[in-house]
């Protein structure tokens, strides 16, 4: 009898915790969806052409829409072409740099060096955007006397980096050492088994791991903020100081006027990433290693 | 030199430059933090919760943000773990392997994806007037309002990981247990977390180190006010939101000082990682 309530007491017991803890799971997932909620009932009704082909209003024009009830008039264009030009140029120096990086690691795993440079790697990854932010300036604003999209495309290098080396070295470890070795004993050189082997075996893990690296810092604010500053115009030049979209919701952020661009903005930032995740996602199930 | 020999040169050089940048990086922080710590000293400048910028009452001190940070951080890793470790035991151990936990998964990995500052803004226009509606505080800013809104940024960073180790257990452990009649509970209680215990650790220490650098988010809700904080419901600023709030105009001591500061949130951070980085290689050894 004793028993037997004793085995009632640990299935109740058990089934309690199984309930717990997919209530605290679903849980964790509720502010997702409020936060989308917000975003898209508030950032729909402004998120027009204008949106895409104008620049951003002065907090003038705006106040004075605003009293004659009008919309505020302008878009985001000069932080779109902006983080273009930032994201973009960090693409151009982090993707070579960090698929080199990342295959070295590979290829030299156990060697001292190596294991410094692994070590290193996690470092700069485990670095708080605001500090990479103040490095990105000290290094390029001072010693150039002004802010720049390039300072802002270093600090976003110095993010994206440690997240490439690590998805290219994931990746081609995971590959079957006699696709190498095959290659080698064919008489084919290393370097052609690196960019005519490992690389396409491996495309699917590398390719996502960049396209992660550029959804992480495509939403970056920090770091850019001691950098790029932001600029009201559109312009393509890397030594003037550029916007981007999430500095343009900052800014909308702390101007009264132009509040109601903040969602619209925010909308187009959550798509950019969610389709950049969802193409990761994709690239990686097709192209499996 | 034949083509290879170039190929690997270049491997060799482009490692060489994280050394070089890792070296960049500690030289930049140091060489232009020196003002600061020349002028108060390292303890004296860590130790000083002073922060006044007027300019005849000159004096910088990091006390008030360090321990800003300390207590937004801790109060959100706390918040989180209830929710972190549901959803890595729903993952790793109740439904490994099932659909459902990839959904959960998928939808817990986009939680990452929000930039820091649409949880700021969401934090700002939604949270803080239930914050002021719970009574909490006046305003609604503060320690409370910003760790809320952290806790819930570092969920997929301390339960994606933990899950991994959860369902890194061996499976012949666990069946051993059912088979001596066990409960699922019991087995995740004396078998899963004691096993997996030590991945679970570091896995929170990871989503602390990323919590101790979180910035945007921060700066919008903690309310920027250079002082101890005083309790939960009391504004403050952390290392990263007053660098953030106040780089912009800054110059001479006060950019030294806010660079300081830079330098010491480096230094917490690598130490935590450093830390989570060798329980996990600990056991990898194992």
């Amino acid at each position: 009898m004793n028993q037997s309530s004793s085995i009632e007491q640990r299935k109740r017991k058990d089934k309690t915790i199984r309930h717990l803890v997919g209530f605290f799971s679903l849980f964790a997932m509720i502010p997702l969806f409020f936060i989308l909620w917000d975003v898209i009932s508030k950032g729909y009704k402004n998120f027009n052409l204008r949106l895409f082909t104008e620049v951003t209003p002065s907090s003038m024009d705006a106040l004075l829409a605003i009293s004659n009830g009008d919309p505020i008039p302008g878009g985001i264009l000069n932080g779109m072409t902006g983080t273009i030009l930032i994201v973009g140029l960090a693409i151009l120096f982090s993707v070579p740099l960090g698929l080199f990086i990342g295959i070295y690691l590979a290829d030299n795993q156990g060697k001292r060096f190596a294991g410094l440079v692994s070590y290193l790697t996690d470092l700069l990854q485990g670095m708080p955007s605001i500090v990479i932010g103040i490095i990105a300036y000290a290094w390029v604003v001072k010693p150039l006397g002004s802010y720049s999209a390039l300072a802002g495309s270093v600090a976003l290098t110095i993010m994206m980096l440690p997240m490439i080396v690590r998805s290219t070295e994931e990746t081609l470890k995971m590959l079957p050492l006699s696709y190498k070795e095959a290659g080698l004993a064919l008489g084919s050189s290393y370097t052609n088994v690196v960019f005519r082997i490992l690389i396409p075996s491996g495309f699917g893990g590398i390719f996502t791991g960049i396209l992660l690296a550029i959804s992480r810092v495509m939403g970056e604010t920090a770091p850019l903020m001691l950098t790029a500053l932001g600029a009201s115009v559109v312009h393509w030049k890397m030594m003037e100081p550029a916007s981007a979209i999430p500095l343009l919701i900052w800014d909308f952020y702390n101007d009264p006027n132009l509040v109601d661009l903040i969602w619209s903005s925010s909308l187009l930032l959550l798509i950019v990433i969610f389709l950049l995740n969802w193409i990761a996602k994709i690239v990686a199930r097709k192209w499996k290693v | 030199m034949n083509k290879d020999s170039i190929f690997r040169f270049l491997l060799s050089t482009a490692a060489l430059l994280v050394l070089l940048f890792t070296a960049g990086i500690i030289y930049a922080l140091v060489s232009r933090s020196t003002e600061a710590f020349q002028e108060y000293g390292v303890w004296g400048f860590v130790g000083n919760a002073e922060w006044d910028p007027r300019s005849a009452t000159e004096e910088y001190g990091a006390l008030s943000f360090i321990l800003g940070t300390l207590y937004t951080s801790f109060f959100a890793l706390l918040l989180c773990i209830p929710f972190s470790l549901a959803v890595a035991l729903f993952n790793g151990e109740y439904y490994k392997g099932k659909k459902i936990s990839s959904a959960v998964r998928s939808i817990v990995d986009l939680l990452a994806g929000i930039p820091s500052i649409v949880y700021g803004l969401w934090g700002f226009y939604t949270l803080r007037p239930l914050v002021i509606a719970l009574g909490v505080s006046a305003q609604g800013f503060g320690i409370f309002l910003s760790s809320v809104v952290l806790a819930i940024m570092i969920i997929p960073y301390a339960s994606s990981l933990s899950s991994e180790f959860l369902s890194m257990v061996p499976n012949n452990l666990k069946e051993g247990a059912y088979s001596l009649g066990a409960t699922q509970i019991e087995v995740v209680q004396y078998i899963s977390l004691p096993s997996a215990g030590s991945g679970i650790v570091a896995s929170y220490i990871l989503a602390l180190g990323r919590a101790l650098g979180e910035t945007m988010a921060v700066t919008m809700l903690i309310g920027n006010t250079n002082r101890i904080p005083r309790g939960l419901s009391d504004t403050g600023n952390t290392m990263a939101s007053v660098i953030a709030n106040q780089f912009g105009e800054a110059d001479g001591l006060k950019l030294s000082s806010l660079i300081a500061i830079g330098l010491l949130l480096f230094i917490i951070t690598a130490v935590i990682n450093l830390i989570a980085k060798l329980i996990m290689k600990k056991i990898s050894l194992i």
